[in-house]
């Protein structure tokens, strides 16, 4: 069981479905206020939806300086697993721990509703469950969801398969490449536009969300069995 | 030290979509104003700086704009500074 830390900002709003999601994967979740300054051990940090600050001056661009946002960067550059969600994503962007931005939806509208991702890359925490090129339903609900990235570090993300979801047929925000996520070079920083804890139940109208909360178990659960083995049968305490 | 007036003006980088931008020029066009083109919508922040000179004011505000007032990756900014 992983300990998951979900931080809650002023104006979050999935808090408590990101929380929930997590603990339905068999995770030990607890929300974490963003005023305080320590992760509580977490092995996993999950930056959930909403509108932080009311999206003032843009998305994310103030709570990237709430003060448990440090404790975030370090827990980054330790390696351990990040995921952002919708808001989440665009803090990670404005936090300078995942590349690019996150800009007004191409059709100016909000965008409400499910659409279609194919899962890219298999090799991050939070989608080692998925096959790769598999398609999934998962809504997007943003206003600022279009992802961009400058020439070099769009070809820079392609180049090292850094694109974790793209959209399928339907390009709901006017996202660069068809971003819908992407992770950073180490991997573990994981950033998504659309909503899986919004999909992790049949009564929520599908399960294509569930496997990313279930791939962090599962990670760890093979994490466990490769130091059993590594360490001649005798559990290493990981 | 001196108080200081500053005026960033921050704009979405040339070459990226403005849809804001774009709407309200087909706004302008709907009205009639069809000599409009190049729509481009930022925003104005007016701050109040106490610094030690106009230089000093300037690169205060320059950090501002590097920290927080603009995203590198997606706007440009200007800065004005005025002796209140």
């Amino acid at each position: 069981m992983r300990r998951v830390a979900v931080v809650v900002f002023p104006g979050s709003n999935c808090d408590q479905d990101t929380a929930d999601a997590a603990r339905a994967a068999g995770s030990d979740a607890y929300l974490v206020w963003h005023r305080e300054s320590d992760l509580r051990q977490a092995d996993a940090v999950i930056l959930p939806g909403g509108f932080s600050y009311g999206d003032y001056l843009r998305s994310g661009a103030i709570a990237r300086f709430s003060p448990i946002m440090p404790a975030v960067a370090e827990h980054a550059r330790a390696g351990g697993p990040v995921l952002g969600i919708c808001n989440g994503f665009q803090i990670l962007c404005e936090a300078g721990l995942l590349p690019g931005g996150l800009m007004r939806n191409a059709r100016l509208k909000f965008q409400s509703r499910p659409v279609r991702v194919r899962v890219e890359a298999a090799d991050t925490p939070f989608t080692g469950l998925y096959r790769p090129g598999e398609e999934l339903e998962i809504p997007v609900a943003n206003g600022d969801g279009r992802y961009v990235a400058d020439t070099q570090t769009a070809a820079e993300l392609e180049a090292r398969a850094q694109v974790v979801w793209r959209y399928v047929g339907d390009n709901p925000n006017g996202s660069t490449n068809e971003i819908a996520g992407i992770c950073n070079t180490g991997r573990n920083v994981v950033g998504i536009m659309p909503h899986p804890e919004r999909r992790n139940a049949p009564a929520l109208g599908g399960t294509d969300g569930a496997r990313i909360f279930l791939s962090l178990e599962a990670g760890h659960a093979t994490q466990l069995a490769g130091a059993v083995r590594a360490g001649g049968g005798h559990h290493a305490g990981v | 030290m001196a108080a200081f007036r500053i005026e960033v003006r921050v704009m979405p980088r040339a070459g990226l979509l403005d849809p804001q931008g774009l709407a309200v020029e087909h706004a302008l066009h709907a009205l009639g104003f069809r000599e409009t083109s190049g729509v481009r919508m930022g925003k104005h922040l007016v701050l109040q700086v106490d610094a030690a000179s106009p230089d000093d004011a300037q690169a205060r505000a320059k950090a501002m704009c590097d920290r927080l007032l603009a995203n590198p990756v997606t706007e440009d900014y200007q800065i004005a500074v005025e002796t209140v």
